[in-house]
Formats: C-alpha cells, structure tokens, sequence
C-alpha cells in the first residue's frame, strides 16, 4: 500500500470507529436504528463527535429523520461541509444526497457507475473533522452501494464494523442471512444484529401484538454465533419524532434533546452499552 | 414459433463470469472506452468508437417473447419493506383465481428475492428445456420466475453491481418460456436505480401497461414515494395507482384502530392529490398477512374475510378496470 494512501483513507484517517448499518431487507428500520445510534453515541460522552453518512441514494431518508430536511451543503476550501443536526455545538455532523437535490420530490435515477462515483466523494470530500464515530446508512440489498463502500475503504478495513437489522418474519430474517453472508464474504466483522419491529403496543389497552411475529432475530442470532444485541418494539412515539421533520421554524438540535424521552431511547442504552463493548474487545489497528 | 437462441443454461449467479473490468463505466456512458478502468477491457475498441451504438440485440427477442403477454404490470416503491412483493403476490392471486386467466410473476429484485418465499415455492428450482427456461408454477395458470430459485441455498448472498443484474433480467425476459400471459406482474427492488431502469428500456417497445405503487402512511415512506412517481414520469410510465398499506392495525384484544405508522402529512391521500394520481385503496395492517407471506400461503384465501382482504380485492378491481379488462 502506498504510503500517501487513498483520498478515502487520508481523509478518514481522523475517524476512530466506522459502523455500517446493513440489512438486506428494506423498510426494517436501517434509517432509524442508524439514527438511533448516532444520537445514542452522541450522548454516550458530552465531547463525543459521531457523523452520520446516509449512502442510501435514490431513497435518502436520514435528513428527514435528523429533522434537517431541506438544508444544503457548502463547499469550504476544506471540502463539503457537513450538515450539523445538533446545533452550533457541531458535535452530530450528516451527509447525504437528499442535501443535494433542489425538490424533495426529486428522484435521482442513477445506474451503479454514478453511484459509485458519487460514494467516492462523500467518503473522501466531506470536511467530517475529528471524529470518533461515523455511523453509515445503507440501502437494502448486496449491491453497487456496498460493494463501492468496502471498496473504497479497504485501506481502513481494521476500523470497520457492522451493524444488522432485521425484523422478525421470516422474508425479512432470510435477507438477513443474505447480509450476513456479505459481510463474511469481504471479512467485515459484525458487531451484532439488531431485531426492530419486535412487537407493537396498543396504546389503547396495552396489549402487546406481534405485529410481524417476534423472536427470530434472537434466534438467528445463536445460530450463526452472533451477538444479539436486543429487540426493539414498535414505537409510535420514535416514528412519530422521527417522521416530524424540522419544526415550523423550529432550530435544528430538537431531535436531540427530545429523543431521551421516547421509550426507544432507554432500550436503545442497553443496546449502545453491548456495542461498546464489543468495539472496545476488536482488536484496534 | 419463438425463434430461441440455442436453450440458455440456467446460470449460477454466484460464478457468472465478468466480461467488464470492476469499474466499466457502461456501454451506454459517454465515458465507455475513454474511462481509466477501459484500459486493457476486451471491448474498449467497440465501446470507444464513434459508431452509434446499436439496439441492445436481445431488444428483439424479448420484444417477441413479450408480444404473447397481454398486460404488463410493474410494481413499485421507492421505499423498501412497504409491502411490494405481499401485493404482488396477492395481485397474481387473484388474477390466478380465474383459472382462464394465465399469470405470471417476475421478481426482479435481485439482492433480496422475496417472492419464492411468499409464493409457497422457496425450494423450487429453474429448469432449461429448448423453448427457454421453464418459470416455477404456483398453479397450473400461475408462472413464476425470481433469481432465488437459482441460488444453491437461500443464505447465498447476491453481490452483484448493476450491468449483471441487467443482463440477468434480460434473461427473464428473453429466455423464460413464459407462454402466453393475460398478466405479467413485475415485482421491483426498492429504489429507482438499475433494476428500474432496464425493466423500463426492455420493455419499452413492447409496452408497459402501468404501475402500481405501494407506499405506506408515514412521510418518510411517502418521500420516497414521491420520488418514484417522479421516476414514473421521467420514464413515461403510467401510475395506474398508490396503494396505501400498512394503513391503521386493529388491536385484536380490544379492537380499537390505532396508526402505527401516522400520517403525519396527510399519508397517501394527501400524496395521491399532490401528484395528481388515483389513490387505488388502503390495507390496513393485519399481522396475520405477514404469517401468511412467511408460510407461503395465499392471505386472500385463507382469510376472505377480513378487512384487509376486502381492501385487496377492491384494490385489485379497480386495477382491472383500469386497465379496461
């Protein structure tokens, strides 16, 4: 390997800790497990400094979810900058295409070359800074998407890990699988999976429905020897915050003071502790 | 007769040979054959000359295979896990129920094939014969044909990058022996990418009769949504429709609606007037519609009478009618 390096890896080598959020299913809460832990990690330590990087390109549904829907990226002498979803403390940075496109209505119709060209720049022109963690969003599937990313940060493959999200159906369970092979297919270790979706409660009488049945994150999760890291229930209240957007003329950084209360939120800790734990057992480069 | 090209061996999708280096920038680009990584590719002369680039030579063929297929039915989402391939299937369900009626499914989803699965048919395979490869059939008048039924294990991860998951689904189209079809429903990956982009080019002359388009209530399922109708626009495809689903679960202990997923900007209603579209129908949500996709068996069937299967069925009506059959 070159000395020099790559533009990727000279402009990452200021990040300590890279985790993919996969799931070869989609709608099972990528998105929303990927915010999750970029806030969670944001509040695991007052100078914490986590970037999101949405490279989900023709579904970007990270700055809706950040509520920073609708704001643009500079360009600085240094590179792009950042959107920041917590306000002037600029400690929750986020990149994502839905920042470039003038219409939300827009659709970026794009075959795997732009694709790929595209993830080269946010991995190499984003101005991230310091940081300790870059969570990246993906889009469903074993793709263009994330061949490009292992790809492009093969030279900083020792600070990478994984994330899985699945729910707990079957279909759902068996594109899990799928992901998981990916993942050992390019040696990418996997800190755990994550089963979302598990169980609604209605709010009328509290009875708890398997909306999508339940359990059988847990249980692929033995099977192939992975850590289970938890169960999230449906949680209106996270999907309400999180569908909201920008308030009317609200300031950005809302999300990240009203997130502690929803009930996700306390599940979520528990989920953060088993992450950082395992991040702290990898072998470091 | 279809002319067939000497009978395609059904491929394994985990060794297909790459023809292109990794980063080919396309045939059709404008960097083909000038691009770094052209240099030293078989067919850099071809792609670097300036004669115009021909017809793809499988457009005729699968123009023919395709001129026994009455209707063409795509159906989309930009969003993932909405619900595409559960209404495809019960769209081919009830199709299917008329047994004059012949149906077939395509599942272009490549990386995360759904449809065996839902079908009932996981552990089936594709067979080649000399009029093309023979789909896998549900019933006598239900074809199906999906790239899960060429994986050597379900747990076999497809990781490809777009030109081959083109070709494969020039595949289905040219060399599935689909016989003839009153309705040919092509279920689609999320997204509006490759995937998207070939089913439209190859069958353009052939002629796509509409797109259904699934979306569920909340808004950042709908922004997705919005881009995909915009997609359906650019290609010139006509929106038969918007699906609603996952609209409100009944709790089955004290049977009172609630909206899991709210609509805070107004849900599919709101969008269907935005954009100018019919809104075809919504189907609430109903765990037992989820079991039935992971037993393999057909929801409409075994619960005719639950709301959900009215809302279907009047959803699938609707799409009949519009398409004036």
């Amino acid at each position: 390997m070159a000395q020099e390096g790559t533009p990727v890896s000279r402009r990452l080598s200021t990040v300590k800790n890279i985790i993919i959020v996969l799931s070869g299913k989609g709608g099972v809460g990528k998105s929303s497990v990927s915010t999750q832990l970029a806030l969670n990690l944001h509040a695991s330590s007052p100078t914490a400094r986590v970037g999101i990087l949405d490279v989900d390109l023709t579904g970007p549904s990270i700055p809706r979810m950040l509520g920073v829907d609708g704001q643009g990226v500079h360009q600085s002498s240094d590179g792009w900058v950042p959107v920041y979803a917590d306000g002037s403390a600029a400690r929750l940075a986020c990149m994502s295409v839905g920042f470039l496109l003038k219409n939300k209505g827009d659709s970026v119709v794009w075959r795997g070359p732009k694709k790929n060209g595209m993830i080269r720049q946010f991995l190499s022109d984003v101005r991230w800074g310091d940081l300790d963690y870059l969570v990246i969003d993906t889009p469903p599937g074993t793709s263009d998407e994330h061949l490009s990313l292992l790809e492009h940060m093969a030279p900083i493959h020792s600070r990478l890990s994984a994330v899985i999200v699945t729910t707990p159906q079957a279909v759902a369970l068996m594109d899990a699988m799928k992901c998981l092979s990916f993942t050992r297919a390019v040696n990418l270790p996997v800190l755990g999976l994550i089963e979302n979706m598990s169980g609604y409660v209605c709010p009328c009488c509290g009875e708890i429905s398997n909306v999508f049945s339940t359990g059988g994150g847990e249980e692929m999760a033995r099977k192939e020897g992975l850590t289970f890291l938890g169960s999230l229930p449906v949680d209106t209240e996270l999907v309400t915050l999180l569908d909201g957007g920008s308030p009317e003329g609200g300031e950005s950084g809302e999300l990240v003071t009203r997130y502690p209360d929803t009930p996700s939120a306390k599940l979520f800790k528990g989920i953060l502790d088993v992450i950082l734990r395992r991040l702290a057992e990898a072998p470091s480069s | 007769m279809i002319a067939v090209q000497p009978p395609a061996d059904v491929p394994n999708p985990l060794s297909i040979p790459v023809n292109a280096p990794e980063h080919c920038p396309g045939t059709e680009s404008e960097l083909a054959g000038k691009s770094d990584a052209c240099n030293g590719c078989a067919n850099q002369e071809t792609c670097a000359s300036n004669i115009p680039k021909g017809p793809d030579p499988a457009l005729p063929l699968i123009t023919e295979r395709m001129s026994n297929v009455k209707r063409k039915i795509l159906v989309l989402s930009g969003k993932g896990g909405v619900g595409k391939s559960t209404f495809t299937a019960q769209l081919g369900w009830a199709f299917a129920a008329d047994d004059r009626t012949q149906v077939g499914i395509m599942d272009v989803d490549i990386c995360g094939p759904s449809i065996p699965t839902i079908l009932g048919i996981a552990n089936e395979q594709v067979h080649s014969s000399s009029s093309g490869w023979s789909p896998v059939f549900v019933q006598d008048n239900f074809a199906v044909m999906s790239v899960g039924f060429m994986l050597p294990s379900s747990r076999d991860a497809v990781m490809w990058r777009g030109p081959k998951k083109n070709g494969l689904i020039s595949q289905f189209l040219k060399d599935v022996d689909w016989g003839d079809l009153d309705y040919l429903v092509v279920d689609t990956p999320p997204g509006t990418s490759d995937e998207h982009l070939s089913i439209v080019q190859y069958l353009k002359e052939s002629g796509i009769d509409g797109a259904v388009v699934i979306t569920t209530p909340q808004e950042v399922a709908l922004q997705d949504v919005r881009r995909e109708i915009n997609f359906c626009r650019k290609v010139g495809i006509k929106v038969l429709g918007l699906v609603e689903n996952m609209s409100g679960f009944v709790c089955p202990s004290c049977k009172t609606e609630s909206q899991i997923f709210k609509p805070s900007t107004g849900g599919a209603a709101q969008l269907a007037k935005d954009m100018g579209v019919e809104l075809l129908g919504a189907v609430p949500l109903d765990p037992r519609i989820g079991k039935s996709a992971d037993y393999g068996v057909s929801f409409l069937d075994e619960y005719p009478d639950s709301p959900a299967s009215t809302a279907y069925l009047d959803i699938i009506d609707r799409i009949k009618e519009k398409l004036g059959d």
